[in-house]
């Protein structure tokens, strides 16, 4: 095994060009596991440590450009307001040490469906910045997950940031676990309203071979708000949309049975979460909406 | 490979380091400083907790390429860490140790078996009293986060203590003493004042 | 804590001396664990010392077919390499009761994660690849894995040619062992019952999740032999097993406690103790080895997974009629501690309850599941969790309040147990009861704040699942009986070696003892009774090795009792020297040292009318003082194997539990708001560590109750989720507060009263926790641990 170690984030593009089978490394908290237990040994290790860049994030007009290596703990304390989901999010992932380390970066290159990020971006739309030495490009969320911890990346890339669009409205994410803190989920669920273009975004996590959004429930939800006027007059949501909803996001599952849950509990959870996160997000939409009009 | 970094103060430098070691590895048996404990070697215990750059972290997810000129602080040197915070020094072990301080830095080992006669930072004297040590195994990473949660939130409340406490497993104490070491650190922090 | 009700224990000797029995003195090793210094059996280093690694069977049961280590052996760093036919003797096999674990596997493997061959390298990582180069080719074989599979007719025998001394009477042999408990005439009494209750019970298989892994230094000592360095419960035991198969006399092998990070029954067998003396043996250098926790799960027994069929009776008043029961454990493939496992299940099967009436029967099976032995609680756990789950049930039938229903039926002094045996110490059940009833409810609603729910209070935690949705509270009650030491005739003996001197003018005691301090402060608790034994302030713990006599095993809540009472013993011995030695220096000054009697307070000897004779440091100026003497408590007897009669035990411990838990409906999430127990201790020898093992024991109980459970998978019998990852044990946002009514009724039989306490709690905690949940949800739930899936309906089809 070798060990890369970059100073610069060229540096870095040009070790991957060189070795693509570079295991980059930096919060550690997927890559050092597998170490640790033999489960794994790259020929080379390509530490990101180093880069400061990484560790940073700019908030612009429209979307918030989130280093690959921000912690987690930084996205809970300072981007609450701009990407209250993610924020959300970040708070259940694992501990508060592996919350100092870890990043989204890590989140998307592992791939995981139980990655805690995954719901929260694919909920408030994202894109994904690569790098190569051959160029760099943006891979929208939605293209980015492409199989059981598989990735849209190619061998010599490596994740720079995520730029994730700014709330424009309330977002919630929820998780199972069958612990009340440091657990990995048994499923989770992640919800964005976006008053701007009326519409809804969803992203389900571990309840199918990779993250996905239930687009047929978003469609479902899309046409039922705008057809009762729901943006507009901010009545309470019918139960029978909500429970609808809850359905299809269910149904937007595919779910397996493993030690962690069974694939019947995990649709049942991902129903229940998307009713009481539409539920919450809507709640606080009217309660904006009454304030502003309160203002008015 | 080699391995140059800074611990409790004190330059260190690491030789004929494998590849796919972690700090924690790297501390235990390369260092002479076996406080920080295997316990999981996963990330989901925290007994191996230390702070790199000011911040608590598993020693055992940091690659110990990845520590190359940066400060570890551990459970040996959190008594004076502690004390040269309270003296109004750098608290965030971010800031770096002059020359002296790490000309006058030692282990503080004993040779009673006790231990007696050590000096102890406030949390740690503080899980003594409250019985908040049985086996001992999770106490060195408890410390660790225990005593940057108070640096951070010196009156916390005990639903803030249980978060900042829920990466570290014990497997003895029901954490009811743990509770109570660190509400007595956090009162006797507070009447220090 | 509450001031006894019952008879308090009178103390004179030593009473006026400081940090004595009774006081919540800190621990000896305290400063050094909290420095980090604390030496554990992972923290071990030697100049030159090798790695050991142990190459474990990939499959539950086959055949070997062949091994090939020829490419480990002659990589770069690689020592030696040991398989089944490098083993030095003809002794190739260990065990606490039946030998039948292989050092390595020969012919055949039993279980998944079996030791097959060991590897030392100056690296772990060039050991690690070593053992992954050796070749090892299985014939798979059927694998056995529950009651059906082990008894059927055309059944595999998980050990073949069977010759230990249960062979003979088991009805199978793949049955471990059978106890059987008649008693009274249960179809008579069936015809008394108003109502008949009966329950399907499944325990899931607990992990003890010690947190410091199995881990040891084997040095090789100039004379052949070998100095182990290690953490274990019990020394003893170790040599016993490990000599032998190194082909040393007990004498060669030398055994120091190294710092151990936990125990809970996990380390009452050996682990890598053999495997890295026989390495260091081969190599000539000093070999360490560390599981990591993968390896752990793999490394160590588990507590018996259960099945428990119950049926009890009542009479529409509310008593118990009879008890009919069929308990099978899950032994796994080595016997471990399965018989005795058996005979605590079986005994303990009734609970704290009045029930004369019996047919009993508990099995241990072999099958090619992970082996089975101690852990914390050691076959009551798996009956408590059943028979307290009838109770709730028959409470209900009978429209009765189910704590006063228990209270009805609550077992005291006096009674019998199905064994046939009087319970011969207080018993209060029915006070546990009434005063964890009368602890303060814990307020309604606590996740609500000015700013929204907070979720760290609610069910799910920081994964934010509720808000207040579907949380619904739930109470239940519980309470258990344990045996407190070794039973059905065990020699269950300890031995302590006192000794006295002047030290810089000072008297100072010292005491050794082999002792596995574990985590439970035997060692604070030995400096207490040395001091108030012999009148003096400082005490010295020698560190535990095998250089004094057995102390037995740390574990069945026996070792403040059983060390304990040896120290008690050797202390009283060394001050009756030490009084000889006043009375010949000092005896002719002064007439009260032949008359009065005399006590040893505060460093010095004074007469119980408090009058000062003399100075300690006078009397045993130029003199050393040293006793080490074997004690005993008082004998047991075997059950019968076809009735069960027998005075089988020795002493028992009583706690009862409240659990109040708020429980997500929709998403079967379980949030355990507060754990209230109230325990007899008999005498609380360190208040403050009693209500740490109270409280360490609730809570290995609720790890149980909500997510802790090692799941094999039934067509394979391989382990699926060896790891802290899939293996939850409760955090401190999972864990409630704990609050403690601590009784003492002293047992007249015990040192100073005492009970021994580490293991009751562990009982009722986990039924307590299931009857709330049950209250909450109206649900009736026979398995322990209840996962989201059980509380939703939405468990596997087959599950």
């Amino acid at each position: 095994m070798d060990f890369l170690r970059p100073a610069s984030w060229e540096e870095a593009l040009a070790a991957k060009a060189e070795h693509p089978t570079a295991v980059p490394i930096a919060g550690g908290t997927d890559v050092m596991v597998e170490i640790n237990f033999d489960h794994r040994r790259p020929e080379y290790l390509l530490d990101l440590n180093r880069i400061g860049d990484l560790g940073e994030w700019e908030v612009g007009e429209e979307s918030v450009r989130l280093g690959a290596s921000v912690p987690y703990t930084k996205i809970m304390e300072n981007l609450r307001a701009e990407l209250p989901g993610l924020a959300l999010a970040s708070h259940t992932v694992a501990s508060p040490q592996i919350r100092n380390r870890g990043g989204v970066g890590g989140n998307l290159g592992t791939a995981s469906p139980a990655g805690d990020a995954h719901p929260a971006l694919l909920a408030a739309g994202a894109e994904v910045e690569v790098e190569s030495v051959r160029g760099s490009r943006r891979i929208p969320i939605d293209a980015f997950y492409t199989g059981v911890k598989r990735n849209a990346l190619a061998a010599d890339e490596l994740i720079r940031a995520v730029h994730v669009k700014k709330a424009d409205g309330p977002q919630q994410f929820s998780k199972v676990g069958t612990r009340n803190a440091m657990v990995i989920a048994v499923c989770a669920f992640g919800l964005a309203l976006h008053p701007g273009t009326r519409s809804v975004r969803t992203g389900i996590g571990s309840a199918a071979p990779t993250p996905v959004r239930a687009r047929a429930a978003e469609e479902f939800l899309n046409a039922a708000l705008e057809e009762g006027g729901f943006w507009d007059n901010g009545r309470i949501i019918t139960p029978s949309v909500a429970k609808q909803f809850a359905d299809l996001c269910s149904a937007a599952c595919n779910p397996i049975d493993d030690v962690r849950g069974t694939a019947s509990y995990r649709r049942h959870a991902v129903g229940v979460m998307a009713r009481r996160t539409l539920t919450w997000t809507w709640e606080s939409y009217r309660g904006a909406r009454r304030t502003t009009e309160g203002a008015a | 490979m080699r391995v140059n970094f800074t611990v409790n103060g004190r330059p260190q430098e690491a030789d004929d380091v494998w590849e796919g070691e972690s700090l924690l590895y790297v501390l235990r048996e390369r260092l002479g400083l076996p406080g920080s404990k295997n316990a999981c070697e996963q990330g989901e215990c925290g007994s191996c907790t230390v702070r790199l750059d000011g911040v608590p972290v598993c020693s055992c997810l940091v690659a110990a390429g990845q520590v190359e000129g940066r400060e570890v602080v551990t459970v040996e040197g959190l008594a004076d860490f502690a004390k040269q915070r309270a003296e109004g020094g750098c608290a965030s072990g971010a800031c770096g140790t002059s020359l002296q301080n790490a000309q006058e830095w030692q282990a503080q080992g004993t040779d009673s078996q006790t231990g007696e006669g050590t000096e102890l930072s406030p949390i740690q004297q503080a899980f003594i009293d409250a019985g908040a040590v049985q086996c001992g195994f999770c106490t060195p990473g408890l410390l660790v986060a225990a005593d940057e949660m108070l640096e951070r939130n010196p009156n916390p409340t005990d639903a803030d203590i249980r978060e900042a406490l829920s990466g570290n497993l014990c497997r003895c104490t029901g954490y009811e003493k743990i509770m109570d070491a660190v509400r007595l650190a956090a009162a006797r922090q507070s009447e220090a004042v | 804590m509450a001031s006894p009700s019952g008879t308090p224990t009178k103390i004179t000797q030593g009473s006026q001396t400081k940090g004595g029995i009774g006081e919540s003195t800190l621990r000896p090793d305290g400063t050094l664990k909290v420095t980090g210094e604390f030496a554990y059996s992972s923290d071990m280093w030697h100049e030159d010392m090798l790695w050991g690694q142990i190459l474990r069977s990939t499959v539950a049961h086959a055949e070997i077919v062949s091994i090939d280590t020829s490419e480990a052996l002659v990589m770069p760093g690689v020592y030696a390499v040991l398989t089944y036919d490098d083993l030095p003797t003809d002794v190739k096999n260990y065990g606490l009761e039946i030998q039948d674990t292989p050092v390595l596997a020969h012919g055949k493997v039993r279980h998944h994660g079996e030791p097959v061959a060991l590897v030392a390298a100056d690296h772990p990582e060039t050991a690690r690849r070593a053992a992954a180069k050796i070749k090892v080719d299985y014939r798979e074989l059927p694998v056995i894995t529950d009651e059906a599979s082990a008894t059927a007719p055309d059944a595999l025998l998980v050990h073949e040619n069977r010759d230990d001394h249960h062979a003979g009477h088991v009805p199978h042999p793949n049955i471990v062992h059978r106890q059987p408990i008649v008693r009274g005439d249960v179809a008579a009494a069936r015809e008394r019952a108003d109502v008949i209750v009966t329950g399907e019970y499944t325990f899931g298989m607990q992990d003890q999740a010690f947190l410091g892994p199995e881990s040891g230094l084997a040095v090789p000592e100039e004379d052949g032999g070998v100095h182990l360095y290690i953490a274990t419960q019990w020394l003893h035991s170790d040599l016993r097993q490990i000599a032998p198969v190194l082909g040393l006399p007990e004498d060669k092998v030398r055994m120091t406690l190294s710092g151990v990070g936990g125990a809970f029954g996990g380390r009452e067998d050996l682990s890598m103790q053999i495997h890295a003396c026989l390495l260091a043996l081969r190599t000539g250098k000093p070999v360490k080895i560390v599981y990591n926790r993968f390896e752990s799960f793999f490394g160590h027994v588990h507590r018996h997974p259960a099945k428990l069929h119950y049926e009890h009776g009542a009479t529409k008043d509310g008593k118990l009629t009879h008890l009919k029961c069929r308990i099978v454990l899950d032994g796994g493939a080595y016997a471990s501690a399965s018989p005795a496992v058996v005979g605590n299940a079986s005994s303990l099967s009734v609970g704290p309850y009045v029930v004369e009436d019996v047919d009993i029967e508990a099995i241990a099976l072999y099958t090619n599941n992970p082996p089975c032995g101690a852990m914390r609680g050691f076959g009551a756990v798996q009956a408590c969790f059943a028979y307290e789950a009838q109770m709730d049930k028959l409470a209900a039938k009978l429209g009765m309040d189910p704590v006063e229903f228990r209270r009805l039926n609550a077992m005291e002094q006096g009674t019998l147990l199905p064994t046939g045996q009087p319970v011969d110490s207080p018993a209060p059940v029915a006070e546990l009861l009434r005063r964890v009833k009368a602890m303060p409810m814990p307020p309604e609603r606590q996740w609500e704040s000015s700013e929204g729910a907070d979720v760290r209070q609610l069910p799910g935690g920081l994964s934010n699942t509720t808000h207040g949705e579907g949380v619904v509270r739930g109470v239940g009650y519980a309470v258990g009986i344990k045996n407190v030491g070794f039973s059905e005739g065990f020699d269950d003996y300890s031995t302590a070696k006192v000794r006295m001197e002047v030290v810089a003018g000072e008297p100072v005691a010292t005491v050794h003892t082999a002792m596995a301090e574990v985590g439970q402060g035997g060692v604070t608790v030995h400096a207490q009774i040395a001091r108030t034994e012999l009148g003096v302030t400082q005490v010295t713990i020698h560190p535990a090795d095998t250089q004094v006599g057995s102390a037995g095993s740390t574990s069945a809540s026996r070792q403040t009792y059983v060390t304990g009472g040896a120290v008690k013993n050797s202390c009283e011995l060394v001050r009756e020297k030490v009084l000889e030695i006043g009375r010949r220096k000092f005896g002719s000054y002064h007439p009260a040292w032949a008359t009065a009697e005399l006590l040893l307070e505060g460093g010095k000897v004074v007469t119980d009318g408090g009058e000062v004779l003399s100075d300690l440091a006078d009397v045993l100026e130029g003199e050393t003082v040293e006793v080490e003497a074997e004690w005993r408590h008082r004998p047991t007897e075997p059950f019968d194997l076809r009735t069960g009669q027998g005075n089988g035990h020795v002493q028992y411990s009583f706690a009862a539990h409240r659990a109040v838990v708020e429980v997500d409906t929709e998403l079967g999430l379980v949030k355990v708001i507060e754990l209230a127990c109230a325990q007899d201790v008999g005498k609380a020898l360190n208040p403050l560590s009693v209500l740490g093992q109270i409280q360490g024991g609730t809570t290995q109980g609720l790890g149980v109750a909500v997510m802790e459970e090692i799941v094999v998978d039934p067509k394979t019998a391989k382990v699926k989720n060896p790891s802290f990852t899939d293996y939850l044990i409760p955090t401190i946002l999972d864990t409630p507060t704990i609050p403690v009514d601590v009784l003492e009724l002293a047992d007249e039989h015990a040192p100073y009263g005492l009970r021994g306490i580490g293991e009751a709690p562990t009982l009722s905690s986990t039924p307590a926790v299931l009857a709330a949940i049950r209250n909450a949800t109206g649900l009736e739930l026979n398995r322990t641990p209840v996962r989201p899936e059980h509380l939703t309906g939405t468990q596997l089809s087959e599950g």
